[in-house]
């Protein structure tokens, strides 16, 4: 399947628009927050075109510009030489680019034929001619080599199966270009590999694949052209002969350093244990063991689904744990509510601040404030005065910027909204704190303060948990590395053995079909 | 733990905002006023063209009558500020009136009366554990609730008119005259006045408010949201209680139909008026108040004004539609 046999392809000429897909200087930026900068590439039919590259590497936001979710800030798209300028992903179909993305959008309701023929429903006056409709199917089922019965209920599918769904429908609307988001992100070794060759003959049929994909070994095996992604630039496309899994990390590593880091304690082995994690199991969580020092940060690396916000979750006991203890200060947290953890000073900062941490549309002090009423009220009575002086002087030890404490969460920067979190947290006092993604969707000068915060709260005797997919932050900031995947802590690094290279070898070579047994 | 950072730059709490977060900030009082100026200009208005409106006997009158509306409208405005919906009060009323009526046939009126609130916030209860620990949509729970709850206050009267006779210590509960107001506004006036302070000023207010506002995260941030949702029903159901008992023993009669879906309609629509978001998260007990009173005054300015009352239901709605629309509206303004 190389690159030449488009013209070998009796379906391309009359399905698609045909043509190269050519990106020019496409940048995306996202509340200032450069995501994309100046990405060029060519896509060719009959080609798998991976896109590889680190956690937020820019990797899905050129598929969402490909397929039409989002538009680029900057720069140009063409197909076969027209100018393509996608405002919704119903345009990007128009033109024969669908995206299976990682959250399926089937109709569990209906049928597997009338998912696959969905809007596009063989009718006469508005009646849908379900003989011809199932017809049809049995023809498309044929081409694409897959079993499903036209009849079954798609909600009752399993999630491969779905994708199979999925997939016909693409084909069945005259489809060019197929954007796959981390399409066996969610599959089983045998679904995997039925997946592939459905890839692999979708390019045979002139079709050009966007793959993205965090499993190197996949990319290497269904890839004919890589093009790999790093802080939203592109760092090279080479032809997949041409690259193993060496070269390719080596290609997503080497990020400048944009952020300075505030000074490293040293870790000082001796301290107590303050939490401690044995054979933690939870959804997502595969035999989790670890311990935390006082005063230490311990970084959590691995890339996104591999389990880490399941983990501090699981440990905070938010979700159901099937088995194995957590320990805080040698007690047992046996609770099963998150206001016990708070209460024996356990605290998390949840990954999205929007919708799983802040009140949106309350106040900065009634945001604050809300763990720990109980300080500032009596009886059940809230004291006015005794809260304000209580949430300046948090807001002032944090650096939250806003109006005034009655001013609406709405109101203050993403910066300020994830300050406003780390208050909320100091005002628990807690002798060990989980943050996930601490500086997601943050700017670059509160990033420095929140790392200060990080490291202030552990110098004062804390045990802090950082969960990041920002590499460089988890290796600025953190004493150990844990690295994850597949919902098990993989390795820990410290010391020397703590850099880029060692946590993305670990984080990325095991193969897909690693998932059936976890 | 102290946590000094680089650039302590002092915050100047009280600071006037941005044009933005000013206007924001004037949003609650703005929805005070939402309700407010309708409810004085209507006031006026009725002054003006009804002789008989601003005898003392009428608005005295008016806040006897609405009693009952007052009390659910407070306490059901803590359920939809939760996150909840109590469609059920009309028939947690229609049940403890019956059994307040039936009891005062026999014993004291104290046990009328304390077993009628009783069994209004066992239901109450019964109505927040549905909702909280089997996850049903609370509009469907409450509803069903509603039916059983119906049912059961038709078999305790027998689906008869419960008549009391007015020497029984029963009567006075509600119609004790006190500065020449009758007991049962004083009641309600300190039932609503506790449920406005709990609201506004407690930690379970504010837990009321993140409940609702944001569940995960207030469930995240320690709050008990189960919990806090189950004491909004109980509440509510509490208050139902007392309405039930009030009227009884202010009109001396009982009926399970008494109350229905006209009630819970009725009471419902005052909070939405008092501008309380069905959304929740947000809502206060003095505009439910006012939004009440607004909507009684609606129909007894329609009644003194000799229009036909068909035209009240039809001004109702439109009222009730507007009032949705500015939340909504409001709503889009914060994003």
């Amino acid at each position: 399947m190389s690159t030449g046999n488009i013209e070998e392809a009796p379906r391309s000429a009359a399905t698609s628009s045909g043509g190269d897909l050519v990106v020019t200087g496409v940048s995306k930026r996202y509340g200032g927050v450069p995501a994309l900068s100046d990405v060029s590439l060519t896509i060719t039919p009959g080609t798998v075109h991976a896109l590889v590259g680190e956690n937020g590497a820019g990797k899905s936001t050129l598929g969402k510009i490909i397929s039409g979710v989002i538009s680029p800030d900057e720069g140009t798209m063409t197909l076969g030489g027209e100018h393509l300028s996608f405002k919704s992903p119903r345009e990007a179909l128009a033109h024969g680019i669908v995206t299976i993305a990682q959250e399926l959008a089937i109709v569990p309701g209906l049928s597997v034929a009338e998912n696959v023929y969905l809007g596009v429903e063989a009718s006469t006056v508005g009646f849908v001619r379900r003989r011809e409709s199932r017809r049809r199917f049995r023809e498309l089922a044929k081409t694409v080599g897959f079993e499903l019965s036209p009849d079954r209920r798609a909600g009752s599918l399993s999630i491969a199966d779905q994708q199979k769904v999925e997939i016909m429908r693409a084909l069945s609307r005259n489809t060019s270009i197929v954007v796959m988001d981390e399409p066996t992100a969610a599959l089983s070794g045998n679904e995997t590999a039925a997946l592939h060759k459905i890839i692999r003959s979708l390019a045979r049929d002139g079709k050009s694949v966007v793959l993205i994909s965090h499993f190197l070994s996949e990319v290497l095996a269904l890839a004919d052209v890589i093009t790999t992604l790093r802080d939203g630039h592109l760092i090279r496309t080479v032809d997949a002969k041409d690259a193993n899994e060496e070269s390719l990390i080596e290609g997503m590593l080497g990020r400048s350093l944009l952020t300075a880091f505030p000074e490293k304690a040293t870790p000082d082995e001796e301290r107590a244990i303050v939490l401690e994690v044995e054979h933690l199991k939870a959804p997502g969580v595969n035999d989790c063991s670890f311990v935390l020092h006082e005063s230490e940060i311990l970084g959590i690396a691995g890339l996104v689904g591999a389990g880490r916000s399941e983990l501090a979750r699981a440990i905070f006991r938010d979700s159901k744990v099937s088995g194995g203890t957590v320990r805080l200060k040698g007690t047992e947290l046996a609770g099963h509510s998150p206001s016990r953890s708070i209460r024996r000073g356990l605290v998390f900062i949840p990954e999205s601040r929007k919708e799983m941490g802040l009140l949106v549309g309350r106040s900065v002090k009634e945001n604050i404030s809300l763990s720990r009423l109980d300080l500032v009220s009596r009886f059940g009575w809230i004291a006015g005065i005794r809260e304000r002086r209580k949430v300046t002087e948090l807001m002032n030890a944090v650096t939250v910027k806003a109006a005034s404490i009655r001013t609406p969460v709405s109101m203050l920067s993403g910066g300020n909204q994830q300050k406003l979190m780390f208050a909320r947290s100091v005002m628990c006092s807690p002798s060990v704190l989980i943050a996930d993604e601490p500086t997601r969707g943050v700017d670059v000068g509160s990033k420095r303060a929140i790392y200060d915060i990080l490291t202030e709260m552990a110098a004062s005797g804390m045990g802090v948990v950082v969960i990041s997919s920002d590499l460089e932050e988890v290796l600025g900031l953190a004493h150990r590395v844990l690295v994850m995947r597949h919902g098990r802590i993989i390795t820990e690094l410290s010391g020397e053995r703590m850099n880029e290279q060692a946590v993305l070898a670990a984080a990325f070579t095991e193969s897909s079909s690693e998932g059936t047994d976890s | 733990m102290n946590v000094q950072v680089e650039t302590p730059e002092a915050l100047d709490v009280d600071s006037e905002g941005g044009f933005r977060s000013g206007v924001i900030r004037l949003l609650g009082s703005w929805r005070l006023a939402g309700i407010a100026i309708p409810f004085l200009i209507l006031f006026i208005v009725l002054s003006v063209w009804s002789g008989p409106f601003l005898s003392t006997t009428n608005l005295i009158n008016i806040l006897d009558q609405q009693c009952a509306f007052l009390a659910i409208a407070a306490a059901g405005t803590l359920v939809l500020v939760a996150g909840g919906l109590d469609l059920s009060v009309g028939a947690i009323y229609g049940l403890t009136a019956v059994v307040s009526g039936e009891l005062a046939e026999h014993h004291s009126p104290f046990i009328a009366i304390g077993v009628a609130l009783l069994v209004g916030l066992g239901v109450g209860l019964v109505n927040g554990m549905i909702v909280a620990f089997l996850k049903i949509n609370p509009l469907i729970a409450t509803l069903a609730m509603s039916f059983v709850i119906g049912g059961v206050a038709l078999r305790v009267s027998n689906n008869n008119l419960i008549v009391l006779s007015q020497n029984s210590g029963f009567y006075k509960f509600a119609n004790v005259q006190l500065w020449s107001i009758p007991s049962a506004v004083w009641i309600v006036l300190v039932f609503v006045v506790i449920l406005a302070l709990l609201l506004a000023r407690t930690t379970f207010g504010r837990y009321v408010i993140a409940s609702g506002g944001n569940a995960e995260a207030a469930r995240l941030a320690g709050v008990r949201v189960n919990q806090i949702r189950i004491i909004t029903y109980a509440l509510s159901g509490l208050a139902a209680g007392l309405g039930g008992v009030i009227d009884t023993s202010r009109l001396l009669s009982a009926q399970a139909t008494g109350g229905g879906p006209t009630l819970t309609f009725t009471v419902l629509a005052g909070i939405v008026v008092g501008g309380t978001s069905i959304a929740g998260g947000e809502g206060s007990v003095p505009r439910t108040t006012i939004g009440v009173l607004f909507i009684a005054l609606i129909g007894n300015g329609f009644n003194l004004l000799n229009i036909n009352t068909l035209y009240q239901q039809i001004v109702l709605g439109l009222i009730l539609l507007a009032a949705v629309s500015i939340d909504v509206w409001a709503r889009k303004r914060r994003r």
